[in-house]
């Protein structure tokens, strides 16, 4: 009787301090980076973190492969089985908002206010998603380089011209010490190429599509300097100073490093490793071909799914998520760019005077969101295959002239995409 | 003169065989390439590539790949998921698709010929153009288990199993078999009194021996080398993921070459076993459907 008392006792302590515990609400979130051993740390930190900090909501991840995540959002959309939380690459957000898979993020937009503008995912007016990060392309060089050919430094506030800048790449082809003046990265043609590349044609003055209505590529696309850019884009290929579409990922990884290329386009996911392997390696901006100096912003952020069934619990998440301290974490082990200047200032790459500095700079001055708009994945995919094309030889005109008779027939057939 | 004419046939054979060697080597290297590169780091690796030692194991060789490759993705779990649902798969796809086949050719039902055209003009349709309907009527479907009914099969085997067991290339593989078996055998049997299942489990099916490793390797290699799309839809818990969802791990912002060729090499060990244990059957299986694997 004593043995059963005994018992009986220790189940209903048990049952008593593990109240809280069983009423915590469950809240399923997927996250894009199965397979990534330190993203997928951090993200457990970080959902341990939080589950431990309260007692109404348990957040349970589930992780994607990145390369076929948003299929997988698509399809669990169609059959009504999204999770609390999504994460999503930040130009989408305007598809995937306009399509309700995502609702506004029930967030004080105050708690946010720093946060640097290509990570918040804002369409129609609503703030919907907010990433920890954000990322940025920057022109790579050598110091030593610069000194041989001659080549001044510039810098956010003087940045090269475009002049200046075929000027640098001619002094490189002409040195003949370079396989080839300037690498791009052509080999990657997923969403690299409106990332990186639709900053150069804003500089020119042109871009996707027509901001100023979001109803035509008209003009955008194919006007006048929309076509310099072009012209100027053909001549980096056919005169050999970069590299085409039949680059191998083995030259484009170590091309640089290995002394190949003279100057590269490239991520500041890249530039950790770089600096390990280029002692006087330098991340200097873009050129300005006379509309302003421009990269491209947005990475992945946080939402919340149109179908949660908690909405409060995913942005109690999401609000612990943008702490100064995990932003500066992932920063620290990924290389990223931690999206407040208070973060920055945490991290030992970003902080004033660290050696990745110059990529907050950038984000915060040079960014240029990509076109916010649902019909965004279909024109990155037709600006994809037009900048390809051209630089494989074919017209310029003719080319993003079809780009555009696509561009708009999408629109249309899309009723404007809620514009 | 019969010297000559002896010594030309070898001098034939040998440049027969050198071609066919040549050839062989050709196709091999991909193979070698992968293997090989498993072994190495990823810098060395890429920068192999532009010389024959991509195909050699020189260098700084190891097993630091395989390691990292089990640390970053469930490789084992992803593995059995495979085998296990190729298996069953294959085993129901003989058995229904093989009784298929069987009414089709020996049972008298009217319309049977119209049903077969139409089972066989279904291989015309890409699976891509059905993707969404069936994902919308798998995510509906009830299942009874041992929790009572659950509604929607999505995050389970079944929804990788079931919507592939029956196939209009099986059904149509044992419909051409069965059509050159002897009528007297079938009909002896039946004046002896044997029903139709009788007929299907005792006289055709043990003389259909070729036409079931035909269909057993063919569904095998599909289930095995080809499940992507449809498990990347349908199934969105790690626990159930097969081996070519598994691919997009190694697949970062900096791609882990070296893990990659170490996962496949570890992913094409089940498929090459499987080639060796039946390559009489598989060899025979192309030159009589002509279809290659």
């Amino acid at each position: 009787m004593k043995k059963l008392t005994i018992i009986t006792s220790a189940l209903l302590i048990g049952t008593a301090l593990g109240g809280p515990a069983l009423a915590q609400t469950e809240l399923s979130m997927w996250y894009h980076g199965a397979g990534n051993e330190v993203e997928g740390k951090l993200i457990g930190q970080i959902v341990s973190d939080f589950n431990a900090s309260q007692s109404d909501w348990t957040v349970v991840v589930e992780s994607f492969p990145q390369e076929s995540y948003n299929d997988s959002v698509t399809a669990a959309a169609l059959a009504g089985n999204l999770p609390d939380i999504l994460d999503m690459d930040g130009p989408n957000m305007p598809n995937w908002a306009w399509a309700g898979y995502v609702q506004p993020l029930p967030i004080d937009e105050a708690k946010v206010a720093s946060f640097l503008p290509g990570t918040k995912g804002i369409w129609d007016g609503q703030l919907y998603s907010i990433g920890l990060w954000d990322a940025a392309v920057a022109l790579y060089a050598r110091k030593s380089t610069l000194d041989e050919l001659g080549l001044r430094v510039p810098t956010l506030d003087a940045p090269w011209t475009g002049e200046e800048f075929m000027a640098a790449l001619d002094a490189a082809k002409a040195s003949g010490k370079y396989e080839y003046a300037f690498d791009l990265g052509m080999n990657d043609m997923g969403e690299w190429y409106p990332y990186a590349f639709s900053p150069f044609l804003q500089s020119f003055g042109g871009d996707i599509v027509d901001r100023s209505t979001y109803k035509t590529a008209e003009g955008a696309l194919n006007g006048d300097a929309a076509l310099a850019f072009g012209a100027w884009w053909q001549k980096l290929f056919a005169e050999g100073y970069a590299p085409g579409t039949s680059e191998s990922p083995a030259d484009q990884t170590n091309g640089f490093i290995d002394g190949s290329f003279a100057f590269q386009w490239n991520g500041n996911w890249r530039a950790v490793a770089t600096m390990a392997e280029v002692d006087d390696v330098m991340f200097l901006p873009a050129p300005d071909f006379g509309n302003g100096n421009k990269i491209g912003g947005g990475s992945w952020q946080f939402g919340v799914s149109a179908t949660s069934d908690n909405p409060e619990g995913a942005a109690a998440f999401i609000e612990f998520a943008i702490q100064d301290t995990y932003l500066a974490a992932f920063s620290d082990a990924i290389g990223l760019v931690p999206s407040t200047p208070s973060a920055a200032q945490l991290t030992e790459n970003y902080k004033e005077g660290g050696p990745l500095a110059v990529f907050f700079g950038l984000s915060n001055e040079q960014a240029l969101l990509r076109p916010v708009t649902p019909g965004y994945v279909v024109q990155a995919k037709v600006f994809t295959k037009a900048l390809a094309d051209i630089a494989n030889g074919a017209d310029v005109a003719d080319t993003l002239d079809a780009a555009v008779d696509e561009i708009d027939a999408d629109i249309q057939k899309n009723d404007g995409y809620g514009h | 003169m019969a010297e000559i004419s002896s010594r030309n046939r070898g001098l034939r054979l040998f440049a027969r065989y050198l071609v066919l060697a040549l050839v062989a080597v050709v196709f091999m290297f991909p193979l070698v390439f992968m293997v090989v590169s498993s072994f190495k780091p990823d810098g060395q690796l890429l920068a192999d590539t532009s010389s024959f030692r991509a195909f050699l194991p020189v260098g700084d060789i190891s097993l630091d790949n395989y390691r990292a490759a089990f640390e970053r993705a469930p490789i084992g779990q992803f593995m059995f998921n495979s085998v296990m649902i190729t298996m069953v798969t294959v085993t129901l796809s003989i058995g229904i698709c093989s009784l298929a086949g069987f009414s089709f050719v020996f049972l008298d039902w009217s319309g049977r010929g119209v049903i077969l055209s139409i089972v066989l003009a279904t291989l015309i349709i890409p699976f891509e153009t059905i993707a969404v309907p069936l994902l919308l009527v798998v995510s509906r479907l009830p299942w009874v288990g041992l929790d009572g009914v659950e509604w929607g099969w999505l995050n389970t085997y079944r929804v990788q199993i079931v919507p592939w067991i029956v196939d209009a290339l099986t059904i149509f593989l044992f419909v051409q078999y069965f059509k050159d078996l002897p009528r007297e055998l079938i009909e002896a049997a039946r004046v002896e009194g044997a029903s139709w299942l009788q007929v299907y489990a005792r006289i055709v099916m043990p003389l259909s021996g070729p036409v079931l490793a035909t269909a057993a390797i063919l569904k095998s290699l599909k289930m095995y080398n080809e499940q992507y799309l449809w498990p990347l839809i349908v199934v969105q818990d790690e626990a159930h993921r097969p081996i070519m969802v598994g691919l997009g791990y190694f697949f970062q912002l900096n791609v882990a070459w070296g893990e990659l060729m170490a996962y496949l090499t570890l992913i094409s060990v089940p498929v090459l076993a499987f080639y060796l244990f039946m390559q009489r059957a598989f060899i025979a299986s192309i030159a009589s459907t002509g279809v290659k694997g």
